[in-house]
């Protein structure tokens, strides 16, 4: 029972953490690679905002969320929009941003256990007798609203629909007077507000690390390639597997393989299925 | 509106034409033209220890070198194969503790640590990124982002090949010119070796497959063979880069799965030059030293490094060597249009 339960929050917490990815690389099929550093970046500023500023809570997380919106837009509008289309310099310019981010980070002395959000709601419950603190259930609750609400956006939204255009023919959306580079930076915004809100969300079960950063990468990428390049049903299937995987070894193996079953994750999906569990209509584009 | 109507025409110099048969090389003006560039090149690179006194800067040329056989690689696998690897850490981490586990378990010397490290390790290396060379896109670079990441994690938390702490007491060199000699030489073969590489006919299929796979795999070559050759060649650079660095500093520990070795190549790369195979190698002399200088501000050097990279790829710059290498086959003269 435990597994089962602890199972799901990992699993919707991963797939908080990798849905930004997946919509700006499904939409724009740009990699992300700055999205860990995002991930850690709101957590800082809703952190200065409480604890400098001693905002309320809600509101700074409203406000940080706006912020990394803003970031993520500038980052695109400046920097990643001089190099699309270019394979190697779009993986080099989002990956030189993250580091960028990450590095000046922990220059600026942001490291260590002092850094820490307070959860939303104190105290827990008992589910089929297994304790559960509110703050996970919290996680949960928010996964599923931010699942349903990214449905509804793209299916009964114009901005949405423009972007599902743009996901699944470029060309023919921009015939269509879609603005293909204003419609990526609404998605990379969106992705960046989707990496700050799990941030939001998962940050307060422990503390802010710059490693984190990493850490949320390469699980977004673990869950994504899983699932499938740029498919959002992919990427929600992928993270219950892969996040039963980890709750799995790390009940019966050992606590520090959260990382390598990612890697293994990806590494088996490659050898055995490499367009994903969703990503039949690339099948032939990424597969030489 | 009365623009001028003219632009800027550039031509290859005559000497250069006259020069790229070997053949039809006729004064000694044509064969300096050919010969001046490399032997500066070889020449400057051989005299440097001799030039700084100082043992520390030896030893700072001694790292310039490491990271140069980093970026060859990287500038080999990126502009002639179209592979990315973030992951230069991993090649250097494969290769050092193969050769310092060779050094202290089987107590054999770097003369034979190395060669074995190298060429075991770039063949570990190989296997291991197996599974992501039959896919084009960004699965490479994704999975040489993670193996560092990973295998310092896996070290660290199994407390494996010594752990945190790492290995000590690895086997250093017999004398300090050898030390300091081997590496050059080696910075040098690979560089005239590599050069020589991408014009063979091998050359040729790298370029095809990174320009059109399905031309390739038309002609009956097996893609996926081709780039696992190209990353054995990176590979082994990398490891031989970590196997001389674990018996220069007689060490192995989890910093050689550090960030540095991946993002400063990069950086090498694409401020000397990326496709030339010289602009890494003096990226890597202009960047390391800088780096060194800067060893007081700690982590805000991968900040300035990122900074630098991310300028030089958004206003779209060439990089020092092109821009030379331009000016010296080429001659500029504005024409009426």
């Amino acid at each position: 029972m435990d597994i089962i339960i602890y199972g799901t929050i990992n699993s919707i917490a991963l797939a908080l953490m990798a849905l930004g990815f997946t919509l700006v690389y499904g939409i724009s099929r740009l990699p992300n690679f700055a999205h860990g550093a995002l991930y850690v970046i709101t957590g800082f500023i809703v952190w200065g905002f409480i604890n400098t500023l001693g905002l309320n809570y809600f509101l700074a997380i409203i406000l940080s969320l706006a912020i990394t919106g803003l970031i993520g837009a500038a980052i695109y509008q400046f920097v990643l929009i001089r190099v699309r289309g270019m394979a190697i310099s779009e993986i080099i310019a989002s990956y030189a941003i993250a580091l960028a981010i990450l590095e000046g980070l922990r220059w600026g002395g942001f490291k260590g256990m002092t850094y820490t959000l307070p959860v939303f709601m104190e105290g827990g419950v008992e589910i089929f007798g297994v304790p559960v603190d509110l703050q996970r259930l919290i996680v949960v609750g928010i996964g599923i609203v931010v699942v349903a609400f990214l449905w509804l956006f793209t299916h009964y939204n114009k901005i949405g629909l423009a972007l599902r255009g743009m996901a699944q023919d470029e060309r023919a959306a921009m015939m269509l007077g879609i603005d293909s580079d204003r419609m990526a930076v609404i998605a990379m915004a969106l992705g960046s507000v989707l990496a700050g809100l799990a941030a939001v969300v998962l940050l307060p079960l422990g503390n802010i690390v710059v490693e984190a950063g990493y850490r949320v990468l390469i699980f977004a990428i673990a869950v994504c390639i899983v699932g499938g390049l740029g498919s959002w049903v992919g990427a929600v299937l992928a993270a219950f597997i892969i996040g039963f995987a980890q709750i799995i070894t790390v009940a019966y193996i050992e606590s520090h393989f959260h990382m390598v079953v990612a890697l293994l994750a990806i590494i088996i999906t490659l050898i055995l299925r490499p367009s994903g569990l969703f990503g039949r209509q690339k099948e032939l584009e990424e597969r030489v | 509106m009365a623009t001028e109507e003219r632009r800027r025409e550039r031509l290859d110099r005559g000497i250069k034409v006259r020069t790229e048969g070997i053949y039809a090389i006729s004064t000694w003006q044509e064969m300096a033209y050919l010969l001046v560039p490399r032997l500066v090149l070889i020449l400057g690179i051989l005299m440097l220890p001799l030039v700084i006194p100082s043992l520390y800067w030896q030893r700072v040329i001694s790292i310039v070198c490491i990271y140069a056989l980093l970026s060859l690689g990287f500038d080999f696998l990126a502009h002639f194969v179209g592979l990315v690897s973030l992951g230069g850490a991993f090649f250097i981490g494969v290769g050092g503790y193969l050769a310092a586990i060779l050094s202290t378990s089987l107590g054999l010397p770097p003369a034979l640590t190395i060669p074995i490290a190298t060429l075991v390790g770039g063949a570990i290396c190989t296997f291991l990124l197996l599974p992501c060379l039959p896919l084009r896109g960004i699965y490479f670079a994704i999975v040489t982002l993670m193996y560092p990441l990973v295998l310092a994690k896996i070290i660290e938390a199994l407390d494996i090949l010594g752990g945190t702490d790492g290995i000590a007491g690895v086997a250093s060199f017999q004398s300090r010119w050898v030390e300091q000699y081997f590496i050059i030489v080696m910075v040098i073969i690979s560089l005239f070796g590599l050069r020589r590489l991408v014009n063979e006919d091998v050359g040729l299929v790298f370029r095809g497959v990174k320009d059109n796979d399905q031309a390739v795999r038309a002609s009956g070559i097996s893609i996926t063979l081709y780039k696992s050759i190209a990353v054995y060649i990176a590979s082994a650079l990398g490891c031989l880069g970590g196997a001389y660095l674990v018996h220069l500093y007689m060490w192995a520990g989890i910093s050689l799965f550090a960030l540095d070795f991946s993002i400063l190549p990069i950086a090498a790369t694409v401020i000397g030059g990326g496709g030339t195979l010289v602009g890494p190698l003096v990226g890597s002399f202009i960047l390391v030293p800088i780096s060194e200088l800067l060893r007081a501000f700690g982590t805000l050097r991968i900040v300035f490094y990122a900074l630098i990279l991310m300028a030089f790829i958004v206003f779209g710059s060439e990089g020092i060597m092109v821009y030379a290498q331009r000016k010296y086959h080429q001659f500029e003269r504005w024409v009426k249009v």
